[in-house]
Parts: structure tokens; sequence; C-alpha cells
């Protein structure tokens, strides 16, 4: 553990919390600035309207899901239940996968609705933001797998060391779970 | 008469510090135990500040020698330079009589390379990562950064940065030559220039581990500031270094991701045949696929990030001022509170602004206004500095050490550069200035030397902070003099330039009648370009002979400071205090308080004292 946060402990929240709030802010700008590009692009005229892909849909229902699951396994943990930390866990990093998958069939269904990635911009932002945001979603599900080793390979025990971790791994699987559904109402909403 | 409070210093921090247990852990192994954890991959963050600034020593040796070359050719571009072909290579060409002449695609190379390694290289990380990490946790009372190793990283992701940009110099089609601000569809086309190519493709893996790099120092920096205080550290007692610091990464933080999205949307149209910036393009007469795309929307996302960035470059320098003149001038920095709320008022009038730069890009005149208005708007906090400044000055028992001369000579410049500003401002006047030389002009004055010298001025005064020894003063003076005659030798007569019309980028000015009485003007500025380019050289002797050989640093505190940098021992011991950490009683500008020359922020309140500032 680093040397200067142990200095404070008396602090409201975690200075390790608040440095990941803070990258998620800078984050939030990414998409923020995306989706600015787009309106401003979209402004412009020449723009192909379509239909968002249904895939996208069912994607925002699994990760809506995978986060609620994941939030009941920090409850588990604070409270000691083992089997339900470690198999909804495990359930939500399924779901984070599935979720990706969707995401690319959602790109195969856009294809096949002849919206190609280098055609109109209207298209190319569809693709490239929730491409960037899956990115996003591969990374938390990286951290989700250093979660389950943590789970399966150390000891049952919830130390504050690893209840900070884990809160830690929850804020960022929120994040881009609100980070997707903001993108979804924005791509909806700016498309009627 | 002002007289010194007697106190002994060490025994104070012990009995009214605060025990943070942290000499009780063992820390050993991660921190200097070695050759490589000390002083390459160090999480130290005064190491790290060192890391930074020499590293930025050298990029900014670099971009300089590049503008020497480029000065070269606008001063003299008939004459020989056959003898910079051993160093430049086939960007010279000569001919049959021998006559050696730049290259103009290498021209172009050098221009972008010059803008793109002073703004970002040493301006940002060479000036805020230095002291944002000497100086956030010494003068906070922190044993450290919230993260050292994120901070590691930030350095060593500047560094691959570094790195990249570095190794495109030697390609074969040469760096990127579109600009520092890589307007498509220069840089989106591949092919539209022989730097376009890898150039462009290095330019942008560059600047993005550059952006990682600021934001990982960011957090870092704003974690720090806003949990690691030392106890009795309100936010209202930093000193105006630490503000601007502060609000500095969260320009940071917020601005740089944006930039991210352009180039990434760049690399989308570059490598992937999208078209976001591209639209209706035609290379050697042949059209392109590319439709629907708009060049406009890159200078929007570009220049949210750019106007900011400009701000992420200057409030570092004038924190570091304010704290400088206010030492050196024995008294407290006039209207403090003023001071900070003008940082955040200038920085967040920052996000508001960034069309000025696009008057000309065909943006609708009526949002122009718009922009015209927030734009004059930054010159009353502006000038809410400038008017504190002086009034710190005025009156003031003024010492006149090298530190002190680059920060008065920071305000000088900071006022004449931001005068250009405002009729830059003016979205009408703007039409005849706009690339022309009064830009050029402006923005170095405001900017490139405004900011070099705030720069200046923090290495001398906290070099031994640094190096635990002084820099020649001698040097140091001759240094400032020289510069700043030299930096106004230079870039005034740009603004004439720029007021006739004379465009900036341009390799040769031959063809146009219009402009030839202006040889010797520019013969003028190359002259002393190269004279103080010199002059920088000589800096950088001193700045590397003192680490050897200057005077030793024999007390704490050699200039009377009040902040709390100036009780850690002259070694630089990890973690920065041996004992308990010193809590702190009052703000950072006791000067001349009650007649005692000075008060450090961690000596109680008296009972007697008056009122707190
Ligand atoms: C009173 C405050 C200021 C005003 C009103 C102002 C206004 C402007 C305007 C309108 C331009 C665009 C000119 C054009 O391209 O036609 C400009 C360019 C520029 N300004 Fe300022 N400015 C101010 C202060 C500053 C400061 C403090 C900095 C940096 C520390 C700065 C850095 C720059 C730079 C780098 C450019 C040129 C960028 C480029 O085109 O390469 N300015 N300024
Ligand atoms: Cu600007």
């Amino acid at each position: 553990m680093s040397v200067a946060v142990e200095n404070f402990r008396n602090n409201r929240i975690h200075p390790k919390v608040f440095a990941l709030v803070t990258a998620c802010v800078s984050m939030t700008m990414l998409f923020a600035a995306f989706t600015s590009a787009y309106v401003v692009r979209q402004a412009a005229g020449n723009w192909l309207e379509f239909p968002l892909p249904t895939y996208f849909y069912v994607s925002t229902g699994i990760i809506v899901l995978s986060s609620v699951l994941l939030h009941s396994s920090y409850v588990s943990f604070k409270n000691g239940k083992e089997a339900a930390y470690k198999g909804l866990m495990v359930v939500s990093a399924l779901l984070g996968i599935a979720f990706v998958v969707c995401q690319v069939l959602g790109f195969y269904e856009m294809e096949a609705m002849g919206i190609e990635l280098t055609g109109n911009p209207s298209g190319s932002f569809v693709y490239v933001i929730a491409a960037v945001h899956a990115a996003h979603v591969l990374a938390g599900i990286a951290v989700l797998a250093v979660a389950m080793l943590h789970a399966f390979l150390l000891p049952f025990n919830p130390t504050p060391a690893r209840k900070l971790r884990f809160q830690q791994t929850i804020i960022y699987w929120h994040f881009v779970d609100i980070l997707w559904v903001y993108l979804l109402f924005f791509f909806i909403l700016q498309q009627t | 008469m002002a007289y010194v409070l007697e106190y002994d210093e060490d025994l104070l921090i012990e009995e009214q510090g605060f025990d943070d247990h942290f000499h009780e852990h063992h820390h050993g192994d991660k921190y200097q135990s070695s050759f490589i954890n000390t002083y390459i991959f160090s999480m130290d963050h005064k190491m790290i500040a060192k890391q930074f600034l020499i590293t930025g020593i050298f990029w900014a040796i670099i971009g300089a020698a590049m503008s020497i070359v480029f000065r070269l050719q606008l001063g003299f571009p008939e004459e020989n330079l056959a003898w910079l072909q051993p160093l430049l290579g086939k960007w010279i060409t000569v001919n049959d009589s021998g006559i050696g002449t730049l290259d103009p695609q290498f021209y172009y190379a050098l221009v972008t390379m010059h803008g793109t390694i002073l703004v970002f290289f040493v301006l940002t990380a060479g000036l805020s990562g230095t002291f944002s990490n000497l100086l956030i946790p010494l003068q906070l009372g922190a044993r450290d950064m919230a993260s050292p190793m994120l901070n590691m990283l930030s350095y060593w992701f500047f560094f691959m940065a570094g790195l990249v940009m570095f190794l495109s110099l030697f390609l074969s089609t040469g760096p990127f030559a579109g600009g520092w601000t890589g307007y498509p569809p220069l840089s989106a086309l591949p092919q539209a220039s022989s730097g376009s190519g890898a150039g462009m493709t290095m330019w942008i893996v560059s600047l993005v581990l550059f952006v990682v790099s600021v934001l990982l120092g960011g957090i870092n920096y704003i974690t720090t500031v806003l949990n690691l205080r030392t106890k009795g550290m309100t936010m209202w007692r930093m000193p105006l270094t630490i503000w601007a610091f502060f609000v500095t990464a969260i320009l940071g933080l917020l601005s740089f991701p944006v930039l991210a999205s352009a180039f990434f949307l760049m690399m989308c149209d570059r490598g992937l045949g999208t078209s976001f910036y591209l639209s209706e393009i035609f290379i050697g007469g042949a059209p392109l696929d590319n439709v629907g795309g708009s060049p406009i929307l890159y200078q929007h996302l570009f220049w949210f990030l750019g106007h900011p960035e400009v701000y992420i470059i200057i409030l570092p320098a004038m924190g570091l001022v304010s704290e400088v003149m206010s030492v050196h001038a024995r008294k407290p920095i006039f209207g403090y509170k003023a001071m900070v709320f003008s940082i955040l008022a200038i920085g967040f009038l920052s996000f508001i602004v960034w069309a000025h730069h696009m008057f000309m890009s065909g943006v609708n005149p009526f949002i122009a206004n718009f922009f015209v208005i927030f734009t004059l708007i930054i010159a009353v906090p502006s000038a809410v500095k400038v008017f504190n400044w002086i009034a710190t000055l005025y009156g003031g028992n003024i010492r006149f050490t090298s530190a002190m001369l680059f920060s008065i000579g920071f305000v000088s410049m900071f006022i004449s550069g931001g005068l250009t500003g405002i009729f830059l401002g003016n979205s009408t006047i703007d039409i005849q200035m706009h690339d022309t030389y009064f830009v050029v002009a402006h923005f170095h004055i405001v900017m490139g030397i405004a900011a070099f010298f705030g720069m200046y001025a923090g290495v001398y005064h906290w070099y031994p902070k640094m190096f635990g020894r002084f820099m020649n003063e001698t040097l140091g003076k001759i240094h400032f003099w020289g510069t700043m005659i030299g930096a106004y030798a230079i870039f005034w007569p740009m603004h004439y330039l720029g007021l006739a019309g004379v465009p900036r980028r341009y390799y040769k000015f031959d063809t146009f009648d219009a402009f030839a009485h202006f040889g010797d003007m520019n013969k003028f500025i190359t002259i002393a370009a190269i004279v103080v380019f010199f002059l920088q050289i000589l800096f950088v002797i001193n700045f590397f002979y003192s680490i050897f050989k200057g005077r030793k640093m024999k007390t704490k505190n050699p200039w009377g400071a009040t902040t709390l940098e100036w009780t850690t021992p002259v070694e630089g011991i990890h973690g920065n205090w041996p004992g308990n950490l010193p809590s702190v009683h009052r703000w950072a500008y006791d000067y001349g308080k009650d007649g005692i020359e000075f008060i450090p922020q961690y000596v109680p309140i008296n009972e007697n004292e008056s009122e707190e500032h």
C-alpha cells in the first residue's frame, strides 16, 4: 500500500477511491467530447438517420443487470456470505462478456442494415463511440478478472484493504454501466 | 524595524506537529534501496520532479535549436546552409555551386516540432510536472503524492511520448509537418505530405502517451491536494502555488480527454477509412471517397483542449511567480483571495473561449460574438492578477535575486502579451491579424516567454530545495537581463510584421513585393534569437555546474520563506519530514506582520498577535 495514503484514516472518502472518481470524470469528458462532436456534426446536415440495432437494447439490459449483481456480490462480501459473493461476481463478469458480444452483434446488425463504418458519419459515430465504450468495458472485465482471482485464490476475509479494492472495482463497473445507459439515451434522443 | 522571531524550529514541529505514524512502518525496499529505484524508477516525488525538469531541459534545447534553424531560413534565406548538412543530412540540399538550402518540407517539420515540443513537452510537462511534483507534497505537509506509483507512471508515459517523438525526427519521410495544431486534412491523410504518413502516426501516438501522462499526473495532484493536506492546512491557507497547480490539474483532467477523442477520430480517418474530418478532397487531381466529414469539427475539439492548454501552461507560472514575489519582496501577496478567485475564474472562462482561434474558419459571426465577449472577459481576472503583483512589489523590501528578477520580468511579459490578446479577441480585428506574425508575437510573449520566466523564477528559487546548492547568481542575472532584452528584441518587431499582414508559417517571402522591406527586420530577429539561444545555454551550464559545484545550502530556509518545504532536511529524505508532520497555524504570507520579518506557517498564533490577514 502506498505511503501517503496511510496517513489520513479519518477522510470520509478514501484517497484511492477519490482518485478513481477523478479518473472517471476525465473518462466522462472523453465521451462528452464524442457526443458533442456528434451533435455539432449532425447540425451541419448531410446526416443519415437509421434505427439503432436491437442488440443494443439487449446489451443495455445485460449490463444493468450485471451492475446490480456485482453490487449484491459486494454486499454479500461485506456481510460475510462467501458463496453469494463468489457466485454473483462470476455471473456479473460473464454478463460483462455477454455485453461486449452483444455490442459486436449490434455492429453486424448495423452492417446488415447497410450502415458501414466508412459511410456517412452518422453511422461511423455510433460504431466508434460504442467501440470505445466497449474497450472500457473490456478493461472492467480485466479488473473483474483480478477480483475473481482474489475471490478464489485468497482465503475469504473481508479486510479493509480488500473491501477498498472491491469498492473500487464496483465503482468502475457502475461507471461503465451508467456511461452506456447515457450513450444509449443520447443515441435515441438524437434520432428523433 | 523588522525583527526576527526566535524559536527552535525542529522542536516546534516535533511538539506541535502531527504524528501520522509514518515512521513506524517500514518502507525501505520500494524506496531508494538501489540505483534503479532511487534515480530511475523512482517513486519519490522529489526525484520525479527532477526527472521532469531535466527531461524538460533536454527538450527545450532541442526545440530551441530547431527554432534557430528555421530562423536562419527566415532571416537569411539566401545564405549558404551547407554547414548544417552534417547535422540535418538530406534536409539540406546542396546545389552544384555548393550552396546549401533548407528543404521547404523540413522547414515545416521544424516549425511543427518546435511548437509541439515547446507547448507539450517543455511548458506542460517540464513546468507543471516539475513543480507540481516538487511542491504539492512539500508545501502541503504530505509524505508524498497520493499514489507514488501513478506518479512514477506519469513520468514514464511522458518519457515514452518523448521517445516516440524523438524517433520520428529520424524518419526518412521526416516528422509531422502540418503545424502543432495538427489540422486535417494535412494530418488526416497519409498521402497529404511527406510528414503526414509515418511522421503523423508517430506524432499522434506520442501525444496519446502524453495525454495519459498528464491524466495520471493530474489525478494524483488533485487527490493529493484535496486529501493529504497536513493538520491545519485548510484550502484558504494553501500557498498560491498550490492553488495554481490544483486548478491546472483540473483543467488538464477536463480538457486532455477531449484531445484524446479528437485524436481517436483522427486515427479512424487515417486507418479505417472513416470520414469524420474529411470531405470532397482531391489529391493530385483525383477525388477521394471521403464525403460528409468536417475539418472544422477537429478544430472545435482541438481548441477545446487548446485554449485551456495555454492556461495549463501559464497558471503554474503565475503560481510560482506569486510565491517567489512575496518571498523576495518580504511582503504578503496583495489580495490573496482575489488571486485565488481569479485563478478559478480564468480556469472556468478558459473553457468557453476556444472558438476565438476559429474566427477565420467560417464560424457563424453571431456565435463568434459570444466568444468575443467571453474572451475579453478573461482580461478582467488577468488584470486583477497583474494589479496584485504590482501592488505586492509596491513598497516591498525587494531582494533582486535572479528568481525575483524573472518574476518581475514575467509580469512585464504577461502585460505585453495580454494586451495583444485583446486585439486578437475581437473577431473583426482578427480578420486582419489571424495567421500573421502578430499572433506569433502574441503567444510567444504571453505564453512562451512568460511561462519560461515563471519556470526560471521557480528553478532559481527552489534549486536549493532540489539540489541542496545554489545556482550562480551572477550568471543568473546575466541570463535574466540578456533574455529580457533579447526576448523583446525578437518578438516586438513581429507585431509590425503581423500588422502589415505577413503570414506566419511561410518558408520564404521573395515572391511578395509588399514584404520585401522587412528583410532587415527578419535578420535582426534572427540575430536576437541566436543571442538569446546562447543565453539559455548559459543557464543550462549554470544549472548542471551548480548541481556539483554550486554554493552549498547551509541552512534549511535560505530565503526566509514561510512555507513548509523549507522545514524539511536539506538532503531531502523519503517521507520528507524526519519526525512528525508540521501542523499549520496560519496562511503562507505572514511577512512583516507586527514588525516581524516573517512567521512560518507552522508557528502557532501568538495571543497578542494582530488579526489573521
Ligand atoms: C487577455 C488574454 C488573452 C486573449 C484575449 C487572447 C486572445 C487570443 C486570440 C483571439 C487568439 C487567436 C488569434 C488568431 O489565431 O487569429 C490567440 C492566440 C493564441 N493565444 Fe492568446 N489570448 C490571451 C491570453 C493568452 C495567454 C495567457 C496565453 C498562454 C499562456 C495565450 C496563448 C495563445 C496561443 C498559444 C495562441 C496561438 C495558437 C496558434 O494559433 O498556434 N493567449 N489568443
Ligand atoms: Cu485561446
